[in-house]
């Protein structure tokens, strides 16, 4: 008896020691994701060469890095490409340290982050999507709303459905006095981050809260994690709007609103009109932009981009070819991935510029 | 007699039994194998402070100690205050204990005290069952399942009943939410019922059968026998078992992210949606730079101060209530 429970109480305490190990582990491996030598295989740089290539960061890419990277193989077995989805910071913050070769990010580096990077980043747009207002009205399909509208039902000014305001701007729908429940993100996220920039320059003062990838809702907002988690919410709520990416919209068959653009027309969120509003925008040279609020009659209001972030300067040959190998794919062949996938291709002359920007990486 | 045994030590150990003679050198081993061990778990728990601690320096210098504990956190603005978080810890960390820990020493009282031993063996299996789960499905069916269920036939109900009673009213009146401080810390209470059960069950069990069969003997009945003899001999390994379970409570992430609302707000109101330190740390990270970061990580430090400072307490409880009953 007194023998058994000596050794439960030690693997009590063993169990307690691993635990303190393990999340020792887990911390030290998300700082430092996995270790890559700038194409480890830098001594085999014959032909399209060969190594391997690690990137991290945003989620919204995610699916299109997974999509492109299983396609790749056939393209160029000699390259292993891995992503982590690891979310936008996290992925810049990765680059920064030189853990990782690319990084995906839905935003450009904020000044803040400018100072811990060494060197020259260069941005090669990836792909763009709209972010869809869906919402769960039972008996109503097809909403319109504007961007002072959908500012004021998300600071909790305009709390139900049956509000002058939603109606003045859906005549002929009949709107229930259901009230308004908001489906926003707990975690931090590129679609909260653009869904907020565009209220910011399209509602203007009325937009109280600001733009970030972290909004603080009015608290009786329900948060949920991941686009799929706020997809969740607003399905098993009648009442409930919020803002979700139109992949993960289409795979749950929400139903979403027309948006008012900066040209006064409505439009329904879709690829095309998501590649309207691209295609609108004014590009930087340095290839960064917004998409949100672009003019155009046709372009989708709340459309957002990607980018994958690299180094101008390479520490080998072999790197820069493999990256530009790479990337080179993500812009050609791999843009007609992207409609099936519910994203968006770029507009050709956008993709042009970020073809041509390749052969800026270089050792 | 005694220069001999000094001048010739290495002969005496000879004919030593040869018992002893293995002795030292299993002893020596054990020995650094031990203070090693403990060494390296004081290493790794100095390691981490220091490097979180560094970490974190660019948010306490900036936000200083006003800034750390006001209750605006609001990336869009860089506010980073931590109070709506050490709040939401140490409520839902409340909640659970004084839920999981009567029903867990209860439940040991009863597998010790009252139950047959081959009966008390299957309901052990069962209790250690839920300890296996993995919290990420705890949480899944606390948001899934449980917050929707407990919203509208719990507490919508109770937060109409006590709406406007003083006390009552500003604990449980609305607003109403499925995932709630209270939510999170009934699950919690869940997940940590199991360990807490277990460990008590482990110190009731160390009690002398002789002190039990003295109180019998006295004429007590077997809840006096229990107040008079388990209790105190158990008091302290029991408290123990709290902190454990505290420890973990404060501690959790998953489960509590997802279903604590995700709103950083101090509210008396406990239906109402709350944030805890290991939540937000969990759901800002990915994203966060800069003075964020720095923030996300001095929750870190913050939370590793909390739990100190709590079982600091606590033992000091501990060592206080038995010195008061030594000396009664």
């Amino acid at each position: 008896m007194q023998l058994r429970r000596s050794k439960q109480v030690t693997a009590v305490g063993g169990a307690v020691v691993a635990l303190a190990l393990s999340v020792a582990a887990c911390s030290s491996s998300s700082s430092s994701s996995p270790p890559s030598s700038g194409g480890s295989g830098s001594t085999s740089g014959s032909g399209s060469g060969s190594g391997t290539l690690n990137g991290a960061g945003s989620t919204f890419q995610l699916t299109f890095q997974q999509a492109a990277i299983s396609s790749f193989k056939s393209v160029d077995p000699g390259i292993t490409v891995n992503y982590n989805g690891s979310g936008s910071g996290a992925g810049r913050t990765a680059l920064a340290s030189g853990t990782v070769n690319f990084a995906g990010s839905d935003s450009t580096i904020p000044p803040t982050e400018q100072s811990s990077f060494k060197g020259t980043v260069l941005y090669f747009p990836v792909l763009i999507g709209p972010i869809t207002m869906s919402y769960n009205l039972p008996g109503v399909t097809s909403l319109k709303l504007t961007p002072a509208v959908i500012a004021a039902i998300f600071q909790g000014k305009i709390k139900a459905w049956n509000d002058p305001a939603i109606k003045s701007v859906n005549p002929g729908v009949s709107l229930p006095s259901t009230a308004i429940t908001l489906a926003v993100r707990s975690d931090s996220s590129g679609t909260t981050q653009n869904f907020s920039l565009f209220l910011e320059k399209a509602a203007g003062s009325a937009w109280t809260l600001g733009s970030s990838s972290i909004i603080k809702w009015p608290s009786t907002a329900h948060a949920a994690s991941g686009n799929g988690g706020v997809a969740q919410v607003i399905k098993s709520t009648p009442g409930a709007i919020g803002y979700v990416d139109y992949s993960t919209a289409k795979a749950s068959s929400l139903t979403f609103a027309s948006v008012k653009n900066k040209s006064g027309a409505y439009v329904a969120p879709s690829p095309t009109s998501a590649s309207a509003a691209a295609g609108a925008v004014t590009v930087k040279p340095d290839l960064t932009f917004h998409a949100v609020w672009a003019s155009g009659a046709n372009a989708y209001p709340i459309t957002y981009q990607t980018w994958d972030l690299v180094y101008e300067k390479q520490p080998n040959a072999n790197a820069a070819k493999l990256l530009q190998s790479y990337l080179g794919y993500l812009l050609g062949d791999g843009q007609q991935l992207l409609t099936q996938l519910n994203y968006a291709p770029l507009p050709a002359s956008l993709d042009s510029m970020a073809k041509a920007q390749l052969s800026k990486i270089t050792s | 007699m005694s220069s001999v045994t000094q001048a010739d030590p290495a002969k005496q150990a000879g004919s030593a039994s040869p018992l002893t003679r293995r002795r030292p050198l299993g002893d020596r081993g054990f020995q650094i194998l031990a203070l090693a061990s403990g060494l390296l778990v004081l290493v790794i728990l100095v390691l981490i402070a220091v490097s979180t601690t560094q970490q974190s320096t660019d948010w306490f210098s900036k936000a200083g100690v006003k800034g750390i504990f006001s209750t605006d956190w609001d990336p869009a603005t860089n506010h980073f205050g931590a109070m709506a978080f050490v709040y939401g810890t140490v409520i839902t960390s409340v909640i659970a204990i004084i839920i999981a820990v009567p029903v867990s020493v209860a439940v040991a009282l009863l597998l010790t005290e009252v139950v047959p031993r081959r009966w008390a063996r299957p309901i052990v299996y069962l209790i250690d069952l839920l300890a296996v789960v993995p919290s990420v499905v705890w949480g899944l069916w606390g948001i899934l399942v449980f917050a929707p269920w407990i919203q509208s036939s719990v507490y919508s109900h109770i937060a109409s009943a006590v709406n406007g009673i003083p006390l009552l009213g500003s604990l449980f009146g609305p607003p109403v939410s499925g995932a709630s401080f209270f939510t999170a810390g009934i699950i919690l209470a869940v997940m940590i019922t199991p360990i807490v059960t277990s460990l008590s069950r482990e110190v009731i069990a160390t009690v002398p059968v002789i002190d039990k069969e003295g109180a019998y003997a006295l004429g007590a009945t077997r809840w006096e026998m229990i107040r008079g003899a388990v209790w105190p001999h158990s008091q302290n390994g029991v408290v123990g078992a709290v902190l454990l379970g505290l420890g973990r409570a404060m501690g959790e992430t998953i489960a509590a992210a997802l279903v604590i609302g995700s709103s950083a707000t101090v509210t008396s109101r406990l239906f109402a949606t709350g944030y805890s330190m290991p939540a937000v740390i969990a759901n800002q990270f990915p994203e966060a730079a800069g003075e964020w970061r720095a923030a996300l990580i001095g929750m870190g430090v913050l939370l590793f101060a909390l739990t100190i400072i709590v079982n600091l307490a606590a033992r000091g409880i501990v060592e206080r209530s038995t010195r008061r009953m030594r000396g009664a």
